[in-house]
């Protein structure tokens, strides 16, 4: 536990969840998205919850932006809101 | 509407926020939940199902019940996406959506590569499945990591290639069969006179096993229902999602 590194990944995570929300192009966000996970996956490898982790990274950062790129190829790519 | 929605979430925040303070401190021993269920989980999970990674016995087999619900709830999410998307497929389009770029028959260097990392990619998986008693890792994660590779295959290839393979019958014909290895584990508890998913009355059908190996067993063989479910289910809702629900084209 380095709180250090911990306070580095949760500043990013606030950031790239605001940027999520902020971005008008959906691929985009989706991407950011992914991000997002990538480093909530690294804060519960770094808390000692690896098996969440490893879910984390398996179904965040892998296969719901494969859903999501999925589904936004297939309807639109830019938000009306 | 967005003032309102605005106000909402600050008050919803707040309330959480002061909700928060009421807590147990974090790591406290002395709060209830640290007291008596925690404990027991830490020191007697490994004496009582010979399963060194906690959280592995903890959802497959203290918590099997809720296991179970959740892969029937991937089940469910999966034949929900078939049938509303499945739905468009006796539709005839007049108007197609603007087309994808085609890309004609997928790169060379695309194709070898993934024929080259399926093979270990799926190896894998297996292994994250079978050792999820002993490092990080179970059904949910291996299903996962398996239909990763449908998808990078589909990718590599294209969707019809793929659902020749494994169709999307097949899809739902082993994520019953998951999922009925899982509740027949359960039943087959019953038969053998315990309880529901209480695995140690496995001992007397399992050769060589005492109430504790059989409890280690009988987890594996939820963790391969858990695995099947997972890996069709997810690999069918891709499937759906990317061709609009007419299996036909993916990207």
């Amino acid at each position: 536990m380095i709180w250090q590194f911990d306070l580095f990944i949760l500043v990013l995570l606030v950031i790239t969840a605001l940027v999520a929300l902020k971005v008008r192009d959906l691929l985009s966000a989706a991407m950011i998205f992914s991000i997002y996970s990538l480093l909530m996956c690294l804060l519960w490898a770094e808390m000692g919850a690896v098996d969440v982790a490893f879910t984390e990274a398996a179904v965040g950062a892998g296969l719901s932006t494969v859903f999501l790129i999925a589904t936004i190829l297939r309807t639109t790519r830019r938000t009306t809101d | 509407m967005k003032v309102f929605a605005f106000v909402l979430v600050i008050v919803t925040g707040i309330m959480l926020v002061v909700t928060a303070a009421d807590f147990p401190a974090w790591g406290d021993a002395h709060s209830p939940p640290n007291q008596y269920l925690s404990t027991h989980y830490i020191t007697q999970a490994e004496h009582e199902t010979a399963v060194p990674n906690m959280v592995t016995a903890v959802l497959a087999d203290y918590r099997g019940f809720d296991t179970m619900f959740e892969t029937a709830v991937v089940f469910c999410a999966g034949l929900a996406i078939a049938a509303i998307l499945g739905h468009e497929k006796k539709k005839r389009y007049v108007v197609r959506r603007k087309a994808l770029p085609k890309t004609e028959e997928g790169d060379i260097i695309i194709r070898m590569a993934t024929r080259f990392l399926v093979p270990v990619t799926q190896l894998f998986a297996m292994y994250v499945i079978a050792h999820g008693h002993h490092s990080p890792g179970g059904g949910f994660q291996g299903g996962v990591i398996l239909a990763a590779t449908f998808i990078l295959m589909t990718l590599a290839f294209d969707l019809k290639t793929i659902l020749g393979r494994f169709s999307e019958k097949m899809t739902l014909i082993w994520a019953n069969v998951g999922l009925f290895i899982y509740a027949g584990i359960g039943v087959l508890c019953v038969l053998l006179g315990s309880r529901f998913l209480e695995y140690s009355a496995l001992h007397k059908i399992l050769p060589g096993t005492d109430e504790i190996m059989a409890r280690s067993h009988s987890m594996l063989g939820v963790e391969i229902g858990v695995a099947l479910t997972v890996m069709s289910m997810l690999f069918a809702i891709y499937a759906h999602l990317v061709s609009k629900g007419r299996l036909e084209d993916g990207l």
